[in-house]
C-alpha cells in the first residue's frame, strides 16, 4: 500500500534578490527532510514560524517546485504527477482572509466543489451539513466579505473537507481564531478523521497543545530540519529521565544565562523575561541540582513566585532538541530572551 | 468524480465554464444592476467621445472624410484588445493580491489555461456591450454610414469570433508573464494594450508610422482582424487606405487564420513555460499587498 506522503532527501532552497544592489542570496527553507506517512495518520509538523513548514506544504500541494530530492503524495511524484495529486488533495491556511467576497458563502464553498467534479446536489448537501457542523449554517447566504475573519477561517475549513479529500493539508489551521473557536476547530479536524479513518490530514502548528491534543506523530521541525519524529508519548518519554521545572522569578538586572550555564547539572534552561517578572524553563539531570539554582537565584536577589516540577510536553521536547522554546526562536530575531543548551 | 476520470475536454470545459460564471460574478456584481447599466452605456460613449472631439479640432469637424470612420470604428473594436487580453491576465492578479485564492484555485483539479480564459469572458461581454453601444451611438450622430442590408454578417461575425479568439491566446501569454512578475504586474496589461494601439492600425494607418516600425505592424493578427472588421462594416470607405489595400477580405481573413494558429501555438508553450517558472521560483501564490 502506498504512503499517504512520502519525501526523501527534500530540499528547498529561495533565491533573494537584493533591490537596492541586485546581490542575491540563498535562504535554505528545507534542508534534506526525510518523511513517511501513512494513511489514517493525522502527522503534525511542529515548529515556529520561518522553520519550513509551509515550504513543505507547498510542495506537497504541488504549488511549489522543490530544489533538490523527491516527494510523494499518495505515490505520485509532486514535479512529474501534479494533475494525478491535486484532484484527491485539499488544503486550508490559517490566520488568512481568502475567498470572493462578492460571493456567498454558499456560492465560494459551491464553486470549488464543482472544481472537483462534485454535483450539485452533493455539493449543496455537504455544504449545508458542514457549515451546521462548524456552527456557520446561519450564514450560508451572507457575502463572505461580510463575515469576520474567524467565520472566513470557518469558511475556509469547509472548504477543505467539503471535497472528501483523500490528503489533507492544514497549514496553521487555528491561527488566527479565537479559543473557543479554534477547540471547535480541533473537535471537529479529529471527529472528522475518527469517521473517515482511510483519510490522512497533515497539520502544521506551532501551537505544542494543538499538536499534542491532535496529533497521532509529530515531526519537530527547526531551520529547514526535522529534528525529530515520532509519537508524541514517544518524544516525551525520552525526556523523563530528567527533571523538568517551571519557574517564575523576579526581575533582575543582574541575572544572565551565563549564571545557569555555570551550574553543574543544567542540561538545557531558558530563560523570558516578561512585564515585571522572568520565566525560567529548566531541564535538569537530576532533581538535586535544583538546589545550587535556588542559591544562584538567591544570590543575584532574585526572588521565586511559582515553581513547579513539570511531566515533560512537547515545549520542553523542542527546547532539548533546538536549545530554544518556539517562542524564544521567533522572537530571537529581535534579541529578546536567553537560552543555552 | 475526480478531474483525473474524465475526458481533457470535459476538465477543459467544467474549468471554463465555472471561470466564466465567477467572473461574471466579479464584474457584474460590484454595483446594483441599475447602476452597472448606467456605467456600461456612459464608459464607451465618454471614451468616443473624447476621440471625436479631438478629431473635431484636428479636422475642423469633417466627419464626412473616409479617415473618420476608420478612426471611429478602429477604435471601438480595439476595446476588445484592452479588455479581452487583460481580462484575461487580470485573474493573477485579482486571484493573488485582491481574494488570496490563487493557491486554492491552482491546487484544485483545474485546468488552469481554461480557467483563465473563462475569467476574461465577463470582460469579453462587457466590451461587446460597449463596441455595440458606441457603433450605434456613431451610426446616430456621427454619420457613421453602416449599411445593414450589405453587411455579410456571417462573415463579420467568423472574423470576430476568430479575432476573440486571438486576442484570448495573446492574454494568455500575458498571463503567464503576470504569474512572473511580483511587484510590477498592475500596469502591464494595460502597457501591452497601449503599446500594440500604435503598432494595429486601429486610428491611423501604418503608413504613418516611420518605416523600420511597419513591420511590427504588419506581423500582428490584430492589424488584419481590424481592417477586415471595418471593411466588412463600410467596405470601400475602409478599404481606400493604402496599408492592406491589394488583399482582399478572403486574403486578409487567411492571413488572420495563420497568425492566429501561430500565436495559439506560442502562447501555449510561452505559457506553459511560466508556469513552470513561477512554480519554480515560489511565485504561483505571492502576495505582496502592494
Amino acid at each position: 500500500m502506498n504512503l499517504a506522503i512520502q519525501t526523501q532527501h527534500l530540499s528547498r532552497t529561495y533565491k533573494l534578490r537584493n533591490a537596492k544592489n541586485s546581490r542575491t542570496k540563498e535562504l535554505v527553507a528545507l534542508q534534506d527532510v526525510c518523511l513517511e506517512v501513512h494513511p489514517g495518520e493525522l502527522f503534525g509538523l511542529l515548529g515556529p514560524n520561518g522553520a519550513g513548514k509551509t515550504t513543505l506544504i507547498k510542495i506537497l500541494t504541488t504549488l511549489l517546485a522543490p530544489t533538490s530530492g523527491k516527494a510523494l503524495v499518495c505515490g505520485y511524484d509532486v514535479v512529474k504527477e501534479a494533475s494525478k495529486i491535486r484532484p484527491i488533495i485539499n488544503m486550508v491556511s490559517g490566520g488568512e482572509s481568502s475567498g470572493y467576497g462578492l460571493l456567498t458563502v454558499r456560492e465560494n464553498l459551491w464553486m470549488f466543489a464543482q472544481f472537483y467534479g462534485l454535483s450539485s446536489k452533493e455539493a449543496n448537501r455537504r455544504i449545508a451539513e458542514l457549515l451546521e457542523v462548524v456552527g456557520l449554517s446561519d450564514r450560508i447566504n451572507t457575502k463572505s466579505s461580510d463575515l469576520s475573519t474567524g467565520l472566513r477561517q470557518k469558511m475556509n475549513i469547509v472548504r477543505g473537507f467539503l471535497t472528501d479529500p483523500q490528503v489533507l493539508f492544514l497549514d496553521e489551521p487555528t491561527l488566527g481564531l479565537d479559543v473557543g473557536a479554534a477547540r471547535d476547530v480541533r473537535r471537529f479536524i479529529r471527529n472528522w478523521l475518527n469517521q473517515h479513518p482511510e483519510r490522512t490530514i497533515l497539520l502544521t502548528t506551532h501551537y505544542m497543545a494543538e499538536a499534542e491534543e491532535l496529533c497521532d506523530r509529530v515531526a519537530i521541525i527547526n531551520q529547514g530540519r526535522v529534528l525529530a519524529c515520532d509519537t508524541p508519548a514517544s518524544l516525551k518519554h525520552k525526556l523523563q529521565r530528567e527533571a523538568i521545572y517551571h519557574l517564575e522569578v523576579t526581575s533582575s538586572s543582574i541575572l544572565y544565562s551565563e549564571h545557569f550555564k555555570e551550574i553543574q547539572g543544567v542540561r538545557k534552561f531558558s530563560f523570558r523575561p516578561r512585564d515585571g517578572y522572568a520565566v525560567l524553563d529548566l531541564i535538569l539531570d537530576q532533581d538535586e541540582t535544583l538546589a545550587a539554582v535556588v542559591n544562584t537565584l538567591t544570590a543575584h536577589q532574585v526572588r521565586i513566585i511559582n515553581l513547579q516540577k513539570r511531566e515533560p510536553s512537547l515545549e520542553e521536547v523542542f527546547i532539548d532538541l533546538v536549545g530554544k522554546s518556539i517562542e524564544e526562536v521567533e522572537s530571537g530575531r529581535n534579541g529578546s530572551g536567553h537560552s543555552e543548551s | 468524480m475526480h478531474t483525473s476520470q474524465i475526458s481533457p475536454f470535459l476538465a477543459f470545459w467544467r474549468s471554463f465554464r465555472l471561470a466564466t460564471w465567477l467572473g461574471w460574478q466579479i464584474e457584474s456584481n460590484w454595483a446594483d444592476p441599475f447602476l452597472f447599466t448606467v456605467y456600461s452605456l456612459i464608459k464607451p460613449i465618454s471614451s468616443a467621445a473624447i476621440l471625436v472631439v479631438m478629431y473635431s479640432v484636428i479636422t475642423r469637424a469633417d466627419f464626412t472624410a473616409p479617415i473618420f470612420p476608420y478612426i471611429y470604428l478602429g477604435n471601438a473594436f480595439y476595446m476588445y484588445v484592452g479588455q479581452v487580453m487583460t481580462g484575461i491576465s487580470w485573474a493573477v492578479i485579482d486571484d493573488r493580491e485582491h481574494y488570496k485564492t490563487m493557491k486554492y484555485i491552482y491546487t484544485a483539479p483545474v485546468h488552469f489555461p481554461a480557467y483563465l480564459l473563462g475569467r476574461g469572458v465577463a470582460r469579453f461581454i462587457i466590451a461587446s456591450i460597449s463596441v455595440l453601444v458606441t457603433i450605434v451611438f456613431g451610426v446616430l450622430f456621427l454619420e457613421i454610414n453602416i449599411e445593414v442590408t450589405q453587411v455579410n454578417w456571417a462573415f463579420f461575425l467568423i472574423t470576430l469570433f476568430t479575432g476573440v479568439v486571438m486576442l484570448a491566446l495573446m492574454g494568455l501569454t500575458l498571463a503567464g508573464v503576470m504569474l512572473l512578475l511580483v511587484h510590477h504586474m498592475f500596469g502591464v496589461g494595460e502597457a501591452v494594450a497601449g503599446a500594440l494601439y500604435l503598432f494595429s492600425g486601429a486610428i491611423f494607418p501604418l503608413e504613418v508610422l516611420p518605416s523600420f516600425l511597419r513591420p511590427i505592424g504588419f506581423l500582428m493578427p490584430i492589424t488584419y482582424w481590424l481592417e477586415l472588421l471595418r471593411r466588412l462594416l463600410v467596405g470601400d470607405v475602409a478599404s481606400s487606405f493604402p496599408t492592406l489595400q491589394t488583399l482582399t477580405n478572403v486574403q486578409l481573413y487567411f492571413i488572420l487564420v495563420v497568425l492566429t494558429v501561430f500565436f495559439a501555438a506560442f502562447s501555449i508553450l510561452t505559457f506553459r513555460a511560466c508556469e513552470n517558472r513561477a512554480r519554480e521560483l515560489g511565485l504561483i501564490d505571492t502576495v505582496t499587498n502592494y
